[in-house]
């Protein structure tokens, strides 16, 4: 440390200059937009939940399950994305479909989002694209560890995020979490 | 005896071999569907294809005995280039169906077609579509797309238990497995063409979407069914316990052994694991006074048990031991009986019903270690030990497994002599109607959840090996016996199943010379001298 560094004070008066400086500049560029001067751009804060930036359409956001035409689920219950989870983070039991040519059939799907470790490899794995995980939901805040189940219905609610990124359904509210 | 040359190796084999047993001596493994050791020979799936010099053209080696001097090449171009021609006629009508499908994981289309297979299927016509689900009796279900007619199952129902309840009908592409009219797949040994077929045609209606086969463990096991002893395999599902409602034994499947069961089970005995993750099972000691009962600690109850048998004289006690216990529990009774000087103790209970028998391998005797209990002296007359219950004699009886109220004893009798004892013991891995009346109940380690030997009905002694931990607070016979017999004042008791069988080797002759390392996974036959 140079002996300058040493007087604190110094580096704290130098740090305050810098902010200072930002909050005019940008007070500045906030004022002359609002004076007519489209050119001028000042910093941007995103007034998030009601503001969203754009979502990249990679994006692995919470999972869903694809319906068929007639809303049953698409998933067959092979338990291919329950093996390769590394989380080991989803629970499937399987039922008798009525459909012989379809055979299988989910009882039961559940994921722990608590345990996910958002991969992808169950969308990766799923031979019947079945599950996704392009719903554009992020926010899984819960009060419980149950809350963080995500059960066979509330999964097959959900429908893809939009174009831009933003989440087309309402984030599923677990029972727990219900006001 | 031949000898022939396969894949530069030579070997001899006993005349009338066919080229996949000798190929299988020389560590060569020849792929086939078709054919099984213990059928016929059909010559059907057209897979095993070899190349034998001096022959124009591949033959099939399931149908071809070795001869002298005889050189057989298995992995030549043409072979491999047949196997995939033949794989992939057998594959055009298969509805490649497999992450819906309980053979996935142990399939032999998807083993031999990740080794041989052509991987582009040039299938382009719309797939000949057969009957899906069809229940064929109590155990097997079918789907015809899924089979590749290799016949095994109607070979096993002709030759095996000569049922004859399946057929190949119509011709062609259509070909397809199914009953004869107004016939059920139900003989007793339906359930192996689920085994044997090496396709998802013929699968489990009880295994059915249960477990997803890989996620089991497979341990080496002995049917507790019968006095035959079958070898078998227990499949065990660990990982995944919201699978199958949480039931860890997931299926018995057939171990070969050529002396005993070759490949085949019975159905009474594949689907008899019920009551290891059943609701009766007893899953810590307890003790009841009147109507109330009340859980205890293993401390207590061994006390309360030891002290018990040391207190009231030897002829006040009775045992009624139990033929499916393991020959290491019943020597650790009889060690307990010894230090006691026990003599009432009885083994036999008649069933309520008698057992059906054949002479294929079921047994009439429904339990595994008749003939165990017999050759260690423990085999003495039950309903003695009950008469003299019933006569106020016995003040103490100690009930191992029995149901006694479900034998073939008259119901009122059994009451009285259970109502007459000052103290009754139960030791079992499940609830019963006697298990209620008692006033210790000592809970015991299922088959599944220890080690240990059955004796079967010809002598052989069998080892069965520990697949899951015990339920509960449950322990094995011999260790709950070892600790009574600690209380009772001896110096030590094996802590192992293995050493209480090297204890009851050098104590009773027949089981003389025996160990676990020669018992092995095949058994080995007591010395039971004239019978």
């Amino acid at each position: 440390m140079r002996v300058l560094q040493r007087f604190y004070l110094v580096e704290v008066l130098s740090g305050v200059a810098l902010t200072a400086a930002h909050f005019f500049r940008n007070m500045g560029a906030h004022g002359r937009r609002a004076l007519g001067q489209k050119s001028a751009r000042g910093a941007v804060t995103i007034q998030y939940p009601e503001e969203r930036r754009p979502y990249s359409p990679r994006l692995r956001s919470l999972h869903r399950l694809v319906r068929r035409e007639d809303g049953s689920p698409r998933c067959v219950a092979c338990m291919m994305c329950e093996t390769v989870c590394p989380a080991h983070c989803i629970y499937i039991v399987a039922t008798e479909h009525p459909n012989p040519e379809i055979e299988k059939v989910p009882a039961r799907f559940d994921i722990d989002i608590g345990k996910c470790v958002f991969c992808g490899y169950c969308v990766e794995a799923c031979p019947e694209d079945a599950i996704r995980m392009d719903t554009g939901i992020l926010e899984f805040a819960s009060y419980s560890r149950r809350g963080m189940i995500y059960t066979q219905e509330m999964l097959l609610s959900l429908e893809p995020a939009g174009p831009d990124g933003r989440p087309q359904s309402p984030i599923p509210i677990p029972a727990d979490r219900q006001p | 005896m031949p000898r022939l040359t396969i894949n530069g190796k030579e070997v001899e084999v006993p005349a009338g071999t066919n080229l996949i047993e000798a190929a299988r001596r020389v560590g060569v493994e020849v792929p086939h569907y078709c054919y099984h050791p213990g059928l016929s020979i059909a010559g059907q799936c057209r897979l095993c294809m070899v190349d034998i010099e001096k022959t124009p053209r591949p033959t099939i080696a399931c149908n071809t005995q070795a001869v002298d001097g005889m050189v057989v090449w298995t992995e030549t171009d043409r072979v491999k280039e047949t196997r995939r021609s033949v794989m992939e006629f057998h594959l055009i009508n298969h509805p490649l169906d497999c992450p819906v499908c309980d053979q996935a994981g142990e399939c032999w289309l998807q083993i031999y077609y990740m080794k041989h297979g052509l991987y582009d299927p040039r299938m382009t016509d719309e797939k000949v579509h057969k009957p899906k689900a069809v229940p064929l009796g109590p155990h097997v279900i079918l789907d015809a797309e899924r089979c590749i007619l290799c016949s095994r199952c109607v070979r096993f129902c002709d030759e095996i238990t000569k049922t004859g309840e399946l057929g190949i009908f119509h011709r062609g592409d259509h070909s397809e497995i199914g009953l004869f009219p107004g016939r059920e797949l139900a003989n007793p040994y339906s359930a192996n063409v689920v085994d044997i077929c090496p396709v998802g045609a013929l699968t489990d209606r009880d295994f059915r979407f249960q477990v997803r086969v890989w996620y089991l463990d497979a341990t080496k096991s002995i049917c507790p069914g019968c006095a035959r002893g079958c070898n078998i395999e227990v499949h065990t599902n660990r990982r995944r316990p919201h699978h199958a409602e949480g039931r860890r034994v997931a299926r018995l499947k057939p171990r070969y052994n050529a002396d005993v069961n070759r490949w085949w089970i019975c159905d009474a005995g594949r689907y008899g694991y019920g009551a290891v993750d059943d609701k009766t099972r007893l899953r810590a000691p307890s003790r009841r006074e009147g109507e109330a009962v009340a859980d205890a600690t293993w401390e207590e109850a061994i006390a309360a048990v030891a002290g018990t048998l040391g207190r009231l004289r030897p002829d006040e006690l009775g045992v009624i031991a139990s033929p499916r216990m393991a020959n290491e529990d019943l020597f650790a009774l009889r060690r307990v009986l010894e230090r006691r000087g026990i003599r009432r103790v009885g083994c036999r209970v008649p069933p309520r019903e008698p057992g059906d028998e054949d002479d294929i391998l079921i047994r009439a005797d429904k339990n595994p270690n008749a003939r165990g209990a017999a050759l260690l002296g423990l085999d003495g007359d039950a309903a003695a030990v009950l008469a003299a219950a019933r006569a106020r004699q016995v003040k103490c009886l100690w009930v191992f497994d029995h149901d006694l109220l479900a034998s073939g004893w008259p119901e009122a009798s059994v009451e009285q002599a259970l109502r007459a004892v000052e103290t009754l013991i139960f030791t079992g891995p499940n609830a019963n109607a006697t298990s209620e009346r008692a006033h210790w109940v000592l809970p015991s380690a299922a088959w599944v959840e220890r080690e240990g030997t059955y004796t079967n009905f010809e002598g052989r002694v069998q080892r069965f090996r520990q697949a899951l931990e015990p339920l509960g607070q449950a322990l094995p016979a011999w260790d709950l016996l070892g600790r009574v017999l600690v209380a009772l004042g001896a110096p030590a008791a094996p802590p192992r199943a293995e050493r209480w069988f090297g204890e009851l080797a050098a104590a009773v002759p027949a089981f003389a010379g025996l160990s676990y390392r020669s018992i092995g996974d095949a058994g080995q036959a007591a010395a039971t001298g004239p019978a």
